[in-house]
């Protein structure tokens, strides 16, 4: 069954909307939320019911370093943005909403595949995947072929030899990849809700478990609406701008 | 009888077996790298021959041909066309690894070594099919990498047939080789300059790799060698070969323009694609002469001592990919109606090809034109009015693109030769000017319409019936008309 891999959403209606019709005309009929299903965006009710009614019908859900903040308030280290979201975002979402978010799992392991936000090696620390040597420290962590994770929004394909040399790639949307069962990988669809790559169209990857076939997509969404939002909601305007430009 | 399942994993295969529903019959080959089985699949119908890939593990840690095996299962399916062997399956490291593939009847190249050296217009045959070939492959994404007479065949058809993807790249999937090998990847008498400094995204590697081969094809001998150190394979970064006809004389200029041009240390000094490269063995007439045609002696000890220092941390970055390389020197052909079209016309056709040219430096521009000939005296010598009308052609032709020639940056040294001319003979225009495009991988057909509407009625319109069944873009340039009326 094709699975849809969708990760830092960021309380985007517009591209989660566009990437979820895109998933489901690819024929995806299972999807996985990898975490940062709010912060920065307008819409952090819809996109956690969304994702609440999705993981009603079986799909895999884990926690990210925002879904966190709002429910536990912000670390000393975020960014001055990234902050005031947090707050903004708290104070929009139910108790239930709330409760939804705070029994996220951090990590999720499904057969030959490991679910986490940030990073196998120490998930609930937050540390970005930024090149080979911290992916090939997350794929030593894990004993899964497969670790598919987000926290860092740019798409990315690392993979590791048995002997332990890892190497990095930069996908090409719409390009199914076979992963080598003698290998192992770490994919990192990029952001859905926030894409910083210079391309503000919505990141994902689909993923079919029965040939490991895996294809990076981008799907162009309304962002104009989506940075309106964000300034009428009285958020930092550089989190609208950045939709625009994909910054 | 054929003895059912998978055997354990690293049992030797045996005649008879049966892998995955493939029946092994025979070995045909034991390479030092792979076996080669003929396989049928019974019961499937299939009536192409197969063969199935075996790779040779070497006791439990053999990267090089894990990693090569891994990488020819993940690029093979993705190629088609005539130029590779059809993909049909595979089989993973998990139980049996394998690749079925079709069969290529016959030798590989290397036969044809034995040889060498052999006439220079079939050297050049030869490179012409190879570069088409690896025009084909660079277009699908993916360079080859290890260009070498035992990884080409030849269908029974004429068209040469590119195997072994073990260390090739391609531009949309990963790169499993880049990370694992602390050495240059690639055989050592063919590898490029590039390939030495680890650059694995240049297509223009694969052409000097067939300069080596139309090298050895031309005299006889290797341009570097057989070196199996990195310091003899880096040799090729700052000493020249040879001159091919300082070794045999009877190599033609033209023949060793192409090879040495083939053969230089920086990629952007070789012909930008397969496919120009393919152009010039197939046109040596057009063939721009320049200071390497004549060229009798290597380098001076100066010159390689200078070129040894500039070699040292140098590493060359090519950006590129296949496709990028590829796609940014085009064929464009100009198909000119020179003796009957209109001046306006011919002006417009001559500022549209102009226009490409500009756009794509690496671009090259093809100008033809049609001497439509008899049906029925096709096969008849020229006459001496036919051969008068055909230099006719030529000359009109040449005046035609001279503009176009003189705006083009550089062209006065002429070192790529970036425009060609040639009178094609054919009792029908739109006919030739297809099969000449498809023959020499043209990428963008540039033509005008013919404006008269009573002579296209009468003629049939020719640019019409090149743009519907040429298999590249084609562009008809058009003339506004003169008083701003409706169609004449």
């Amino acid at each position: 069954m094709k699975l849809a891999l969708v990760t830092d959403l960021h309380a985007n209606r517009e591209a989660v909307s566009a990437v979820m019709d895109h998933a489901q005309a690819q024929g995806c009929a299972r999807f996985a939320f990898l975490g940062d299903f709010v912060g920065y965006g307008a819409d952090p009710g819809w996109v956690v019911d969304l994702v609440r009614e999705q993981v009603g019908r079986g799909a895999i859900a884990v926690m990210g370093n925002h879904d966190e903040a709002v429910v536990q308030g912000p670390r000393p280290t975020m960014i001055a943005d990234a902050r005031h979201a947090v707050e903004w975002t708290r104070a929009r979402l139910s108790a239930t909403q709330l409760e939804f978010l705070a029994t996220l799992p951090m990590s999720v392991i499904d057969g030959e595949v490991l679910y986490v936000h940030a990073n196998a090696f120490a998930p609930g620390e937050w540390a970005y995947i930024v090149g080979h040597a911290e992916a090939a420290r997350s794929l030593q962590a894990s004993d899964r072929q497969f670790t598919f994770c987000g926290h860092v929004h740019e798409p990315r394909l690392f993979h590791m030899t048995a002997t332990g040399k890892a190497g990095g790639f930069v996908p090409t949307p719409g390009v199914a990849i076979p992963l080598s069962p003698q290998r192992r990988w770490l994919a990192i669809p990029g952001s859905a809700g926030q894409p910083r790559d210079g391309d503000p169209a919505a990141c994902y990857a689909s993923f079919e478990p029965e040939t490991a076939t895996l294809t990076f997509h981008r799907v162009p969404y309304d962002t104009e609406s989506a940075a309106a939002k964000v300034r009428a909601a009285g958020l930092p305007a550089a989190l609208a701008r950045r939709l625009i430009d994909g910054s | 009888m054929a003895v059912e399942g998978t055997p354990p994993r690293g049992a030797p295969l045996a005649a008879g077996q049966v892998v995955d529903g493939f029946l092994l019959e025979e070995r045909c080959h034991q390479g030092g790298m792979a076996s080669l089985w003929r396989v049928t699949r019974p019961g499937s119908g299939e009536t192409l021959p197969l063969i199935m890939k075996v790779p040779r593990i070497k006791g439990g840690d053999d990267p090089t041909t894990i990693v090569g095996f891994e990488v020819e299962q993940m690029i093979m399916p993705t190629l088609t066309g005539v130029h590779v062997p059809r993909y049909v399956a595979h089989g993973d490291f998990t139980r049996q690894p394998y690749i079925v593939m079709e069969r290529i009847e016959g030798h590989t190249l290397k036969a044809r070594f034995d040889a060498a050296p052999i006439p220079p217009g079939e050297v050049a045959q030869i490179g012409a099919k190879v570069a088409t070939a690896l025009h084909d492959l660079h277009r699908q994404h993916v360079i080859h990498l290890d260009v070498k007479p035992s990884n080409i065949m030849f269908r029974e058809s004429g068209e040469a047939v590119l195997i072994d993807f073990g260390l090739s790249r391609h531009d949309h999937l990963p790169d499993l080789l880049e990370e694992e090998f602390e050495l240059p990847m690639g055989t050592g008498p063919y590898m490029s300059p590039e390939q030495v400094q680890f650059v694995r995204n240049d297509p223009r590697s694969d052409t000097f790799a067939l300069g080596v081969m139309l090298y050895h094809l031309a005299t006889g001998e290797r341009p570097f060698g057989a070196p199996t150190s990195v310091r003899g394979l880096r040799q090729r970064l700052y000493r020249d070969p040879v001159p091919p006809r300082t070794l045999r004389p009877e190599c033609p200029p033209w023949l060793q323009e192409i090879i040495l041009r083939c053969l230089e240390v920086d990629p952007e000094r070789r012909h930008q694609s397969a496919a120009q490269l393919a152009f010039d063995l197939q046109h040596p007439d057009q063939t721009v002469l320049t200071e390497r045609a004549t060229r009798t002696t290597q380098s001076s000890s100066l010159q390689v001592a200078r070129r040894w220092f500039a070699a040292l941390g140098n590493e060359p970055a090519a950006d590129a990919g296949a496709v990028v390389q590829t796609a940014r020197s085009p064929i464009v052909m100009a198909a000119v109606d020179v003796a009957a079209a209109e001046p306006a016309l011919l002006a417009a056709v001559r500022a549209a090809a102009q226009r490409l040219l500009h756009t794509e430096p690496g671009a090259r521009l093809a100008c033809v034109a049609v001497l439509k000939t008899n049906r029925i005296a096709m096969d008849e010598p020229l006459d001496a009015d036919g051969s008068s009308k055909h230099v006719n052609l030529l000359v009109k032709l040449k005046h035609w693109a001279r503009p176009a020639q003189l705006a083009l940056p550089g062209t006065s040294a002429a070192p790529g030769g970036r425009v060609t001319f040639h009178v094609l003979e054919a009792p029908d225009p739109a006919g030739a000017i297809i099969d000449y495009a498809r023959k020499n991988q043209v990428d963008h057909i540039v033509m005008g319409a013919r404006s008269s509407g009573g002579l296209r009625r009468y003629l049939g319109s020719v640019s019409a019936r090149v743009a519907a069944e040429a298999g590249c873009t084609v562009t008809v340039v058009r003339t506004p008309p003169a008083s701003g009326g409706g169609p004449g």
